[in-house]
């Protein structure tokens, strides 16, 4: 794949069907070319990890994804030892008369690669994708040994010795805000904010991802959602939640919006019952006239 | 590159530093090499660039925005450094005042105000006469009472005081005597004895302490309360290991942890004046209320948060606003704590309609008025449950509230 301008990689993102503004196809194209790690940050649902995923796809690379926890730790986040193999290994050996030595034991063939030594390991062709996802589900005990990773790409492991990373993978890490990451970590990376897309983006969004809905129908649900994202809601939806809900209507063979549909299938996109009831009777109808009017 | 371009990325990224965004040499080095993988012709793609590099928190891309805007226009749209200079005479921090911060030394009262009776509008305030010791006067005298040499005296208790706040049990896990295997210690253990397990090494959770978040109505009828509760805060933030999140409101919610953070108190303080534009004004909690829930509390009510609600409840706004956004931030939070200054008085009762429709979403309310009220708020937070318990949804005096009262008569 030929990606040596920020206007190849936004074209080759689009054939992905990832559609992305400039500014985050500078960022991605940077991050790629330093080899920076890229920070993402924005709301749930538009479209963060599926950034990394489409890397992946582009420089048609492995995909190694972490998914972030509270009290995630180093035997889940890079490596643990095989316990029972080492226990069977010892018990065969004993059996046999021998004593298993502990460098055996504490080797390579009884080392689980977890998803950031797989990603420093130099077992592939090309470098992979690693994707950190959600950082801020993780501790500062967590975030502290991230940084410590990402910026030399290279693990320790006491019995084995320091691995490092001949290529190293391309970073993508992404952030929802629960909580606020620690800037140590920020600096090391590309940051960008994803926001949500105005009308024309979402809503070029939802026909090259579903692309059997009809345009009216698409052009309609965008309208809808735009709406919303401007009512007064506790949790406006994303544009996950927008796809889904077309793909929902889709399955329900609507060709436009229909008030009783909408009223039906609104758990789709709101995820708090005061909002639902907001957006509810009255204001649906309203809200539906305004769309109708502007798309 | 050319010298002039390096030349003025220096200046920019000074300029950005001026400003208070968070730009070291490092990142401008990064920069430099990211402008070899650009056509630095096409601007919006420099921008992009400089912007991705520069800045890592998005409340910074504004500011970031318009420097941009105004420092890289070409030579014909106006002077760079003139244009520098206008800007830097307005950065976030220096939001024009509306009144003025009530920070000042608190003998600018009027003499008949402090000699007189409580105006009709004013809420009914404890008179103390108590003679222990000066120390024991000052423990139990209201602050709204005091004279200013007697709130500097107060400062310092309050700054001696120890906080700490109840723990919780996080999902890390560290070695230790918990009912959790540690395979990993056990199978080193095991070596030595050919493999042969004697001793289970075992794991426990580790334990931290719970975030603290305070939201303070700083509006007009706190007033008396204002000055010092910030000392509180102030005092809460610098003495508490773990990260404490302050918010203050009358008309609308300002976010105070940046300007609090590893500051000396009365800088602190001076930089909380100037960032918050409407001291002393209306209020109206419900708004405030739902402008932290919508607006912050996802991002910092996480990992089982304590909240401290500082508030007298004289509110002037929507009622029901203010009991739907009091049960969602209920909800969302491990325990609430509601200080209200005007609990100190025997006399009074929760009866404003804002209190009341508080009430059944608050875990404990608690007297915040004289210095034996914070020392008792003290021991309550270090005393905290991990477990929360039912919550009852009603409000129950507790007896050292009425303690208090009894004792302060």
């Amino acid at each position: 794949m030929n990606l040596n301008s920020i206007d190849d990689l936004q074209a080759a993102l689009r054939e992905q069907l990832y559609i992305a503004d400039r500014g985050l196809a500078t960022a991605i194209y940077l991050a790629l070319r330093l080899n920076r790690p890229l920070f993402l940050e924005g709301e749930a649902g538009v479209g963060k990890t599926e950034v990394a995923k489409v890397i992946a796809r582009l420089l048609d690379t492995d995909l190694i994804r972490l998914q972030c926890y509270e009290g995630l730790d180093v035997h889940h986040a890079v490596y643990e030892w095989n316990y029972t193999r080492q226990m069977m290994h010892i018990r065969v050996h004993e059996a046999r008369g021998e004593h298993a030595s502990e460098a055996e034991l504490f080797g390579p063939d009884f080392l689980l690669r977890r998803p950031l030594l797989q990603a420093i390991e130099n077992t592939r062709e090309k470098a992979p994708v690693l994707l950190v996802d959600e950082v801020d589900r993780s501790d500062e005990e967590f975030e502290a040994f991230l940084l410590e990773v990402l910026s030399d790409f290279q693990i320790t492991i006491p019995e084995i010795g320091t691995i490092k990373a001949e290529r190293p993978p391309v970073a993508v890490i992404t952030s929802n805000r629960t909580r606020e990451v620690h800037d140590a970590l920020k600096r090391r990376c590309l940051y960008y904010w994803i926001d949500y897309p105005g009308f024309d983006k979402e809503f070029e969004i939802v026909r090259a991802k579903v692309p059997q809905a009809p345009a009216q129908l698409a052009r309609q649900i965008t309208g809808f959602i735009q709406e919303l994202r401007r009512a007064d809601l506790y949790k406006v939806p994303g544009v996950a939640e927008t796809l889904d809900w077309t793909a929902a209507l889709v399955a329900l063979d609507q060709q436009a919006l229909e008030p009783g549909v909408v009223e039906e299938t609104l758990g789709v996109i709101l995820k708090y019952q005061d909002d639902v009831e907001k957006v509810r009777g009255e204001n649906l109808r309203a809200i539906l006239d305004r769309v109708k009017v502007t798309v | 590159m050319s010298g002039n371009l390096l030349h003025n990325l220096i200046l920019f990224g000074r300029l950005l530093r001026g400003l208070g965004l968070d730009v070291n040499p490092g990142r401008m080095i990064d920069l430099v090499h990211a402008l070899g993988h650009i056509e630095i012709g096409r601007k919006p793609d420099f921008y992009h660039a400089a912007r991705s590099l520069l800045v890592h928190r998005h409340e910074d891309e504004p500011l970031f925005d318009q420097a941009f805007e105004m420092f890289w226009r070409k030579p014909s749209e106006g002077g760079v450094t003139l244009e520098m200079g206008g800007l830097q005479a307005r950065p976030r921090f220096r939001r024009p005042l509306v009144t003025p911060p009530p920070l000042r030394p608190s003998d600018a009262k009027p003499p008949e105000d402090a000699e007189g009776q409580s105006p009709a509008d004013q809420p009914p305030i404890l008179q103390v006469t108590v003679t222990y010791s000066d120390r024991e006067v000052l423990r139990h005298k209201d602050f709204a009472e005091m004279s200013g040499e007697e709130l500097d005296a107060v400062k310092r208790l309050m700054a001696a005081l120890v906080w700490q706040l109840g723990e919780r049990r996080t999902r890390r896990r560290k070695p230790g005597k918990g009912r959790l295997l540690d395979l990993r210690r056990t199978v080193r253990k095991s070596l030595r004895y050919g493999g042969e397990v004697l001793e289970w090494a075992r794991r426990e959770p580790k334990y931290k302490p719970r975030p603290l978040v305070i939201v303070a109505d700083i509006s007009g009828s706190m007033e008396r309360y204002t000055r010092l509760l910030l000392h509180f805060i102030y005092s809460l933030t610098a003495g508490l290991d773990q990260p404490v999140e302050a918010f203050v409101f009358s008309t609308r919610l300002t976010r105070i942890t940046r300007q609090l953070h590893g500051r000396e108190v009365e800088a602190a303080l001076r930089e909380v004046g100037q960032a918050v534009s409407d001291w002393s004004g209306g209020t109206r909690i419900g708004e405030a209320l739902k402008a932290f829930n919508f607006d912050w509390g996802r991002r910092v009510l996480g990992h089982g948060a304590v909240v401290l609600f500082i508030s007298d409840g004289w509110d002037r706004g929507d009622v029901d606003l203010l009991r739907r956004e009091m049960a969602r931030l209920q909800r969302t939070c491990h325990r609430l704590i509601w200080l209200n200054p005007l609990l100190g008085s025997p006399e009074y009762e929760p009866l404003t309609r804002g209190m009341q429709a508080a009430l059944p979403y608050i875990d404990d309310f608690l007297p915040v008025h004289n210095l034996a009220s914070l020392e008792d708020l003290a021991r309550r937070l270090t005393d905290l449950d991990e477990r929360r318990g039912i919550r009852a949804r009603r409000f129950v005096m507790t007896s050292e509230v009425k303690n208090y009262a009894r004792r302060s008569i």
